[in-house]
């Protein structure tokens, strides 16, 4: 039997994977992948509230969360390409103009 | 049968999830986190949310990640930049602290802290009416102002997207 605590022990790993990402890489478009692993982490966790308490409002939020993801990458991958035509470079030690 | 099947995608998609983390080349990369989206799709039919599903291969694996294939074959990034790095001794306490991360989230799942109320929708009343159908009821009533700030919020993204990639900043 699969329970809601198997899904979201799931869920946890899957974020901790990708804050572990976030943290150990330093290229900046896998850095960006990984903040996609997590919002899909945080998606799955809403599914499966929503399934185990017969909810609809987790579904929806998926959709806002998707919609965020999308205005995220789309506004985040122009960030990158600018940076790259300025400096040559996307790996973020690079990048460190704005360090005090 | 579905408990076998939980378990195998739940692997697959915590395998390719490690796997895009260790992976030197980005676009490999890329490759890897769309499996673990399509995988996730398959837990969201599991969880009878099957639109959740469609739009997940749509969105996440169709769109998001080819603009992400995109960008990167557009910059064609060299694989050694990254055996350059100034901070060797960052790995091993960054996974130390994911691991410590890991122990807190289950500590908190363990607790009952997560409790809610049932609702009304219920896998029989769903499959009467069409989960579709349901979401689309619920989209255009009950939440059509969180939406129609949605569509605000793509309008915003796109605006500054087009910003950022002109000529002259």
């Amino acid at each position: 039997m699969i329970t809601i605590t198997h899904y979201l022990v799931l869920s946890a790993i899957l974020f901790t994977v990708g804050v572990t990402g976030v943290l150990i890489r330093r290229n900046a478009i896998i850095i960006f992948m990984c903040i996609e692993l997590m919002l899909n982490a945080v998606n799955l966790s809403f599914v499966a509230c929503a399934h185990y308490l017969n909810s609809m409002q987790g579904q929806l939020f998926v959709f806002f969360t998707m919609t965020v993801a999308a205005a995220e990458a789309a506004v985040g991958l122009a960030i990158i390409v600018a940076v790259f035509r300025n400096k040559e470079t996307v790996n973020i030690d690079d990048i460190n103009i704005m360090k005090w | 049968m579905s408990e076998y099947l939980f378990y195998i995608v739940a692997v697959i998609t915590v395998t390719t999830a490690v796997y895009l983390i260790f992976e030197k080349n980005p676009v490999f990369g890329a490759l890897y986190l769309i499996q673990t989206m399509v995988s996730l799709a398959v837990l969201y039919i599991l969880l009878e949310a099957q639109f959740v599903a469609a739009v997940q291969i749509i969105v996440y694996a169709g769109a998001i990640m080819v603009l992400f294939l995109f960008v990167i074959m557009l910059l064609n990034l060299d694989i050694k930049e990254e055996a350059r790095n100034p901070l060797p001794f960052q790995r091993i306490p960054a996974i130390l602290m994911g691991i410590a991360l890991f122990t807190v989230i289950c500590i908190v799942i363990r607790s009952k802290l997560l409790q809610g109320k049932q609702d009304q929708y219920t896998t029989a009343y769903v499959q009467s009416i069409g989960n579709t159908k349901l979401i689309g009821n619920l989209l255009f009533t009950d939440y059509l102002l969180p939406f129609e700030i949605t569509s605000i919020l793509l309008f915003v993204a796109a605006i500054g997207a087009i910003m950022l990639a002109k000529r002259k900043l």
